[in-house]
């Protein structure tokens, strides 16, 4: 049949099935995919508008570029893509399953005469005798033999990787299988976040694309939060939180949560992804009046003037964890009984007697402090993510057995030829030809050896 | 003697080879080819010694935070190479075209002077996120499935230079001069599909791993963050090569633009997203 006389459904049929469409939409899902890298994704109108222009912007904003990976005209040719792939292995299927269902146990004269790869030998013994010698080696060679029967004469047929034969199609269903995942994702799942201040405690998490809160069904509270430095540096080495899952009041689970180390409760995940501190830190401050040498502690807020005595005040403006390696230091100042605002200086914790030679009116010590953090999480509920890793795993395993193994077939026919046995084997594989060439020299010298010790026993 | 000794005489071991090559290819003399192969192979074994060491350097200077030498971009340049070199010893050891090397040795001695000359390989602790075991197995899946890929790309470019001398070539007799000692198209083409049959599952693991890592440590196994995103492009241009070779008016040339196209989305997605987009692969310190 030439092209012009196929109807119009067998050619949408054609073409939907064709692998030249395969190409061309993978090529295409592979530029157009650049754009998404090019043009920043998700991002606020006014940053496209500062760095393209309000046209450009409005361009994107039409052709969907602005988020374009959920964009239509990439889901379409998605889409597309998954069509072409269903429609080419239902095509190419059948032929497949049929060497699975229906092997070919005898092979016709055109395999016999026209493989590639072929022997013949002479034996004095029996058809079946040498049948039955031939299909032990073939079976501890290959694989499972079958002997069969026809016009007289005997047939053995063995075979090896059949299942590669399959692996292009699970590779193909296993693309499938992780698109389906995605979608239940999407569907089903969420991806948010939420801050929790240290000791206290959410039932509800923002969506990372939306406003709306998301009830958890339960509560987390954040008992405490933990950061630790390399030492001599300012590079975080770890850092994590002490996570309780409550319900009705009930501690459920506990755990302590890092960074690649998450804790998962009823299906919802937390993951530790950032921390940061939550509202003013406290310091407990000992102050010395150096002309008396009377000494008061007192807890100062961070920001908030602390009264002194005769009329002074003072205020701590800052604080670090670790100053110039000298260890937690504050800011602060000292304000004068007519309100005049000093001079700011430093006092680090470590150095408890160095305020003294500053020579003021009071002397300052840092005896604490305390900085409560807030804890950042992400929070995921991904009902879809097992399908996904399931289609990973076949797909790599059918990728392997597509690539590195092969349907490999052997022949033997075995025929009375006047008081001798004429036995002819021929063998094929469906790809990998050099590599089976090899494999069959070698077959064959065991083939032969096998009959010609055999005839030498029995004679 | 440090790692970094032995990544000098590595990246010495790499030059010698390549000139060795391009001598076996004047010369026509296989001893030299040989010769080529086997220093080459020294080299290799150099810089498995040099990596090892390298890991044993990191426990010394970080204590327990050691660990393996696979984080920044330094280190990465340097394992490419070293992978480029596995998979290329495997396919010389398999098919024994010696005429390749001339044009992979290049590309592993370029990643190792680049590396050596200009690229910090100073032994960094590292930031949480990076604190992983996916880390190991994203990276080598990942490089080993590139380095796959500058295999068939050495291989596609003889391929093109021979078949363009071919069709032009009208006589019966072989090819003579520098062509005629490649190996012919039908094995250069083969080749070209054999290292992208390693390279393509490679990949598909090493994608696979990260996006594992991905979800373990943020909860999104993708994201299209310009890095992964980049991955699958790469991806899809292989999964277009594996299907032209089974399609009329696209083997052969074709194939080879494909592979060539491939292999340079590869390079711009290990260099070219770091150095000229953002995301959250930065190579610990740059």
């Amino acid at each position: 049949m030439t092209e012009k006389t196929k109807s119009f459904p067998d050619r949408v049929w054609d073409f939907f099935c064709s692998l030249k469409l395969t190409i061309i939409l993978l090529l295409l899902l592979a530029l157009t995919s650049i754009i998404g890298t090019l043009i920043q994704q998700n991002a606020p109108a006014a940053d496209y508008i500062r760095e393209y222009g309000q046209a450009n912007y409005e361009l994107f904003v039409k052709l969907q570029f602005i988020d374009m990976y959920h964009s239509t005209w990439f889901i379409g040719i998605l889409a597309l893509f998954s069509i072409n792939l269903i429609c080419c292995s239902i095509k190419n299927f059948p032929r497949a399953w049929k060497f699975y269902r229906a092997p070919m146990l005898v092979p016709g004269e055109g395999i016999l005469k026209g493989s590639a790869n072929q022997a013949e030998y002479k034996s004095k013994d029996s058809k079946q005798q040498v049948a039955e010698r031939l299909s032990g080696l073939l079976r501890k060679e290959i694989g499972k033999t079958t002997l069969s029967e026809k016009e007289g004469k005997l047939y053995l047929f063995a075979q090896k990787g059949i299942y590669s034969r399959f692996g292009a199609y699970i590779t193909h269903v296993s693309i499938l299988i992780v698109m389906a995942g995605a979608i239940v994702g999407n569907i089903w799942g969420f991806k948010a976040y939420v801050n929790i201040v240290e000791g206290s405690e959410v039932n509800q998490v923002l969506s990372r694309n939306g406003t709306l809160p998301i009830d958890l069904g339960f509560t987390v509270r954040c008992d405490d939060f933990d950061v630790s430095y390399y030492p001599n540096s300012n590079r975080p080495k770890d850092y994590n939180s002490d996570l309780v899952v409550l319900e009705n009041g009930q501690e459920m689970v506990r755990k302590r949560i890092e960074v690649n180390d998450p804790l998962t409760y009823k299906g919802i995940t937390f993951y530790q992804s950032s921390y940061g501190p939550a509202g003013s830190a406290f310091f407990k401050v000992r102050v010395t009046d150096n002309a008396s040498g009377e000494t008061l502690e007192v807890n100062a807020r961070q920001g908030q003037h602390v009264q002194l005595p005769n009329g002074y005040s003072f205020a701590v403006t800052n604080f670090t964890e670790n100053d110039r390696n000298f260890g937690p230091a504050m800011q602060m100042h000292v304000n004068t009984p007519d309100g005049k605002h000093g001079a700011p200086f430093v006092v680090w914790q470590n150095f408890p007697q160095f305020d003294v030679k500053r020579g003021g009116v009071f002397s300052f010590a840092l005896l604490g402090a305390d900085q409560p953090q807030f804890t950042g999480l992400q929070v995921a509920k991904d009902p879809g993510v097992n399908i996904v890793w399931l289609g990973c795993f076949l797909m790599v395993f059918g990728s392997l057995s597509a690539f590195f193994f092969s349907h490999k077939r052997i022949w033997v026919c075995l025929e009375d030829e006047g008081s001798k046995t004429r036995i002819r084997v021929a063998g094929n594989a469906h790809r990998n030809q050099s590599g089976f060439s090899l494999a069959f020299d070698e077959l064959q010298q065991k083939i032969e050896a096998s009959i010609k010790n055999e005839s030498r026993k029995e004679g | 003697m440090d790692s970094g000794l032995l990544f000098n005489l590595t990246t010495v071991a790499y030059f010698a080879s390549m000139v060795l090559f391009f001598a076996y290819i004047a010369t026509k003399n296989k001893t030299v080819a040989l010769v080529a192969t086997l220093t080459a192979f020294a080299g290799f074994l150099i810089q498995t010694g040099a990596l090892g060491l390298r890991w044993y350097e990191s426990y010394q200077i970080l204590g327990e935070d050691g660990r393996a030498p696979l984080t920044n971009l330094y280190e990465s340049v340097v394992f490419f190479a070293w992978s480029i070199l596995l998979i290329y010893l495997l396919i010389d050891w398999k098919y024994k075209q010696r005429t390749i090397g001339a044009f992979v040795m290049p590309i592993a001695l370029f990643s190792m002077l680049w590396a050596q000359m200009s690229l910090h390989s100073t032994i960094d602790p590292l930031v949480p996120a990076l604190q992983s075991n996916w880390l190991t197995y994203h990276v080598i899946t990942c490089f080993l499935g590139y380095a796959g890929f500058a295999v068939a790309f050495g291989v596609s470019i003889m391929y093109l230079l021979k078949i363009g001398k071919e069709e032009k070539h009208k006589g019966d007799g072989p090819i003579g001069g520098i062509l005629g000692m490649f190996p012919s198209t039908r094995i250069l083409d083969d080749l070209n599909y054999k290292a992208i049959m390693i390279g393509f599952p490679l990949l598909t693991l090493g994608i696979i791993t990260g996006a594992a890592w991905a979800n373990y440590a943020w909860g999104t196994y993708w994201s299209w963050d310009p890095k992964e995103t980049w991955s699958l492009i790469v991806w899809f241009i292989y999964a277009a090569f594996i299907h032209a070779r089974f399609t009329r008016g696209w083997v052969g040339r074709r194939a080879a633009w494909l592979s060539v196209f491939g292999f340079a989305a590869t390079l711009f997605c290990y260099l070219g997203v770091n150095l000229v987009l953002s995301g959250l692969h930065s190579y610990g310190s740059a």
